[in-house]
């Protein structure tokens, strides 16, 4: 067994260093191929072309649900995960009520979009809904503002006490939602939001049924946000994150303005959160109370530690993982004839993997943390300072 | 600011303890005044009597103890200004209160003229008060680099806009940054810039917090006991880098249980007991006081 | 806001106040004990009393009885509540222990940083609760009547029905014996002073991870009992019945002063009274607000609550 990882570490290290070694050029190009293999993921075609398909079964492509809207689903839960790495990866700040912020934005393009929204249809504060393209700017910058006006009181809790007030707030803005007609609607949601603009040649929209344009659309999101958080993480705000993560009060006599880091974290973090929402609900078309589900919050926490907290690539990975995972299983599921409902004693019960999805990643959680707790592609840093715990328990520091 | 007197003797870098002892007569041509016979004290062109940091009859209770008791002194710009006391005397409390950590439950210290008390931990460092710790309190994963960037970092002007767009600014701050932190590598003598902090020597990692700290340009810089565990040649590199510090323009504050480190740097000395500054005066004078002897060496049974 | 039907109601609102106040002292004790000990927020008590209330339906139904039945004798009825409560104990306190040794345990003999033992208490959370979701298919199951529902005690206005004069009297008692164990037996000495000074303690001979153990296996304990009381009282359950009662059991905890049991005691009354009126006063859609308001108030301003924490101290 460790032979294996002794192989594995260094067959990672030698690809890491040739990488590296590569001219900025060759670099460039590889990334070029890699973002063009990302885009052709949806067609069924490309992986006819490659030579996958075993006679019915493709293996990799989902047949249970359709693969491009498991793609988009990927793509905008990759972006929670996104947002929120930089409040726990980055911050190391726990927020268990991140989806919030994802409702925000899902809730903000609902009612200012469809023409069912009660703005227009009832109060009448503004004449006719508008675009969803026009409304999307506005939707971030609420997020954005959620997350100040939420972490402004809070952040200087403790780490527990911060989640759980983060779940409290959560949970009070569902109930909110749930039981207020004012404007949400409750249970029964808002419905018709519009989609995200553009024309095909033909003069039919390109944002409509087809999945396909959401995720190439929600694809270039995440290409522009993974630039612009690398920009910041390596820079003297990615610095005193990883200060404050490793001494808070050392950093804060050293002249880093602790607080107004970690309002940054947490509102950039929501603002994207927003974002997130934004564009699922541009492709959904629905949204309601159930949005703000709890389990979901929880589910974007598993997926970054289980990816990898602190790092760009791990939120990727697991965002990817959490989604893709359940619906692949489905699809061999599908293949070897797996039931997804089973009757026991009379009783439906519903097996399917997306089911079961919670129960499965709430024990990967516990196994992670006990296990990995850098997460499966680690911030070099952070399997640092945990080897060193560790360590020191062994010592019997 | 003086260039560090020597360049490496050898590429692959061991301990750097006596580095900055290896050349003196590079030193003496910079122009810094050769080392004190041993246990003198030290003749200093006299600091400026302009009051930098007052002390102003502070009392810090934690509960029912007293931590410190009307404790009133003052620091001159320029100078080399030692606290000292035996062990639980609050020497550590009236720093950690000197710096801001603390706030007193009466009295003021005010620095510049103007008061601590109230205000946030940064601002004080933005203001000019920098320190080390006693149980070296560096960030552990990053590089030795990285640790001094962060102090350099105290006050640049960037934030997330401009680092999101990397914006001219940051281009600037960031250039302007990693080299005066590479500077004040060298300055304290620590040659391995990008290895990470946790596995520098002790000595290095002391000489690397001296170096954060310097990187938040202070006015004042206080040292929580910085020869702690340090060898006498390492004890001996140490107080001629106070010295180079305080050539550079800033005022040191320095509490050290050493009395040889002690007497051979400071212009002048306060000692507290028991929360009360019992004596204060130039490093002769207090070395004769027969209070400071008493406090440390106790009194004898019969002149009880 | 409507104060007349404050003032109206007092006495209804009182009775079922405390009532529920009970209920959410004995939960509050789980988290208290825990954390008292641990400085962690057991995320998963909640689901352990979840458990609980699942464990008390069964063995109701393994004597025949389920949402449908014709109530019991009275005699009939103490027996299977006494039966009930001493399943439901167990199971919870089985869980209880269960999650410490497989989720919190592990963490600490790699000497994990807090923020890690927050993240698996949630992962233990969503274990048992979406576990039991899937088990029993996220459905609602009923609970059967089980006590007379005529008030046995009326005062004037006051009056007291069976089922609020038993949770109030069966809460006074386990609070009692609680105490009573952590102040005055060996094993309560073991949990105080693991509270104090975990180290010493394990210096002095106490094996740190057998009292931890006892610590979860009451609050387990405790919130089992709870939880056959909020079976009858709310009639009903499902697999998530936990969040909800857990949030506002950890909000009366905060409130008594976290780490400290009468504190726990008094916390919960004072958050089951305090909701009540808040109710009638505006509107029932805003009772669960109360809690989490209570919660975030405290935890910003005040997070030693009432009483503040003492668990190690003699004197709770």
């Amino acid at each position: 067994m460790t032979e294996i990882r002794a192989r594995w570490r260094a067959l990672r290290q030698a690809v890491g260093s040739r990488w590296d070694r590569q001219p900025k050029a060759t670099k460039i190009g590889l990334l070029l191929v890699f973002v063009i293999f990302l885009y052709a993921l949806p067609n069924r075609g490309f992986y006819e072309y490659l030579g996958l398909p075993l006679g019915e079964y493709i293996p990799l492509y989902t047949t249970r649900s359709d693969m491009a809207t498991v793609l988009f689903q990927c793509g905008y839960f990759i972006l929670l995960a996104l947002g929120l790495n930089i409040v726990v990866g980055y911050a190391g700040m726990l927020d268990l009520g991140f989806f919030g912020f994802f409702a925000v934005g899902a809730y903000t393009i609902a009612t200012l979009t469809s023409p069912r929204s009660k703005v227009f249809t009832e109060y009448n504060w503004l004449e006719s809904p508008w675009p969803w393209i026009v409304a999307l700017p506005l939707a971030v910058s609420l997020s954005l503002l959620a997350g100040v006006l939420l972490g402004w009181p809070v952040l200087r809790l403790r780490g527990d006490y911060l989640a759980i007030v983060t779940l409290g707030f959560a949970e009070m803005i569902r109930i909110v939602a749930q039981n207020n007609d004012w404007i949400f609607n409750g249970d029964r949601g808002i419905a018709e939001i519009a989609h995200p603009p553009g024309k095909n040649p033909d003069g039919t929209p390109i944002f409509l049924l087809d999945a396909k344009p959401y995720y190439w659309l929600v694809l270039t999101v995440i290409i522009a946000m993974v630039f612009l958080i690398r920009n910041l993480a390596r820079s003297r705000v990615g610095r005193a994150w990883v200060a404050i993560r490793e001494d808070e009060d050392a950093a804060e006599l050293m002249g880093v303005p602790t607080y107004r880091f970690r309002l940054w974290a947490f509102a950039m973090g929501a603002g994207i959160g927003g974002l997130s929402g934004a564009l699922w609900a541009g492709q959904i078309g629905f949204v309601n109370a159930s949005t703000f589900r709890l389990e979901q919050s929880i589910l974007v926490l598993a997926a970054v530690l289980l990816g990898g907290a602190g790092n760009i690539g791990g939120a990727i990975l697991g965002g990817f993982l959490v989604i893709y995972v359940p619906e692949w299983l489905r699809s061999v599921g599908e293949v070897f004839g797996l039931p997804e409902t089973v009757r026991i004693a009379g009783e439906p019960y519903d097996v399917s993997a997306t089911n079961l999805r919670y129960l499965f990643f709430g024990i990967v959680l516990i196994v992670v943390m006990i296990f990995r707790p850098q997460g499966l592609w680690p911030n070099r840093r952070r399997a640092a300072e945990l080897k060193d715990r560790e360590k020191e328990a062994m010592v019997g520091a | 600011m003086p260039e560090s007197p020597i360049e490496p003797q050898d590429a692959s870098e061991r301990d750097v303890t006596s580095e900055r002892d290896a050349a003196p007569d590079a030193r003496a041509t910079v122009g810094v005044p050769p080392d004190p016979p041993e246990g003198a004290s030290v003749p200093h062109p006299t600091p400026g009597r302009t009051p930098l940091l007052e002390v102003d009859d502070v009392t810090l209770r934690f509960g029912g103890v007293v931590a410190l008791d009307k404790v009133n002194f003052t620091l001159y710009e320029g100078e080399i200004l030692g606290l000292i006391g035996p062990n639980g005397a609050g020497k550590t409390t009236c720093f950690n209160a000197m710096t801001g950590v603390y706030t007193p439950t009466s009295g003021e210290i005010r620095f510049k003229g103007q008061k601590l008390s109230g205000r946030k931990r940064y601002k004080i460092t933005k203001m000019g008060i920098a320190r080390t710790f006693q149980n070296i309190r560096l960030f552990p994963e990053m590089t030795a680099l990285e640790n001094v960037m962060v102090g350099a970092d105290a006050h640049h002007k960037t934030s997330v806009p401009s680092a999101l767009l990397r914006l001219p600014r940051y281009w600037q701050e960031e250039r302007s940054g990693r080299e005066r932190s590479r500077e004040l590598l060298d300055f304290v003598g620590v040659r391995r810039h990008d290895e990470a902090a946790r596995n520098l020597s002790y000595g290095e990692q002391r000489r690397l917090e001296i170096a954060r700290a310097l990187a938040t340009q202070p006015t004042l810089l206080c040292l929580d006991e910085p020869a702690a565990g340090f060898n006498p040649t390492e004890k001996d590199s140490l107080l001629q880098l106070i010295r180079d510090i305080r050539d550079t323009g800033v005022t040191v504050l320095l509490i050290e249980h050493d009395m040889r480190l002690v007497m051979g740097v400071t212009d002048r000395i306060v000692v507290l007991e028991f929360g009360k500054k019992i004596a204060e005066g130039s490093p002769a004078q207090v070395r004769e006081d027969p209070k400071v002897i008493a406090a440390y060496l106790g009194v004898p049974a019969d002149a009880a | 806001m409507n104060f007349n039907e404050l003032i109206n109601g007092f006495p209804v609102l009182t009775v079922t106040g405390l009532t529920q106040g009970a209920i959410y002292a004995l939960v509050a004790l789980g988290y208290t004990l825990v954390y008292g000990v641990l400085r962690l927020i057991n995320f998963a008590h909640s689901d352990v009393f979840m458990i609980g209330t699942f464990g008390a339906i069964w063995t109701w139904s393994a004597f025949g009885f389920d949402a449908n039945s014709a109530r019991p004798g009275v005699a009939q009825a103490l027996l299977l509540i006494l039966a009930a409560m001493l399943v439901a104990a167990c199971l919870s306190g089985v869980f209880a222990m269960l999650v410490e040794v497989s989720a919190y345990r592990p963490l600490r003999a790699r000497n994990a940083p807090p923020l890690a033992f927050l993240i698996t208490a949630i992962g233990a959370s969503f274990v048992l609760s979406e576990g039991m979701g899937a088990f029993t298919n996220r459905r609602q199951f009923g609970v059967p009547a089980m006590l007379p529902t005529d008030p046995i005690i009326k005062i004037g206005s006051w009056t007291v029905t069976p089922l609020q004069l038993a949770t109030i009297a069966v809460a006074i008692v386990m609070l009692v014996a609680l105490d009573f164990f952590v102040q005055r037996t060996r094993f309560g000495r073991g949990i105080r002073a693991v509270a104090q000074d975990a180290n010493t303690a394990a210096l002095m001979g106490v094996n740190k991870n057998r009292v931890i153990l006892l610590v979860f296996l009451l609050g387990g304990l405790m919130a089992g009992v709870a939880a056959v009381l909020s079976d009858m009282k709310a009639a009903s359950t499902r697999f998530n019945v936990g969040f909800l009662i857990g949030l506002k059991a950890f909000a009366a905890a905060v409130l008594g002063g976290i780490g400290n049991l009468r504190g726990a005691a008094l916390g919960g009354v004072l958050l089951g009274l305090v909701e009540n009126y808040a109710s009638a006063v505006f509107g029932t859609n805003f009772r669960d607000f109360v809690g989490f308001t209570v919660l975030i108030l405290l935890l910003m301003f005040r997070p030693t609550g009432l009483l503040g924490e003492s668990l190690g101290r003699a004197r709770a």
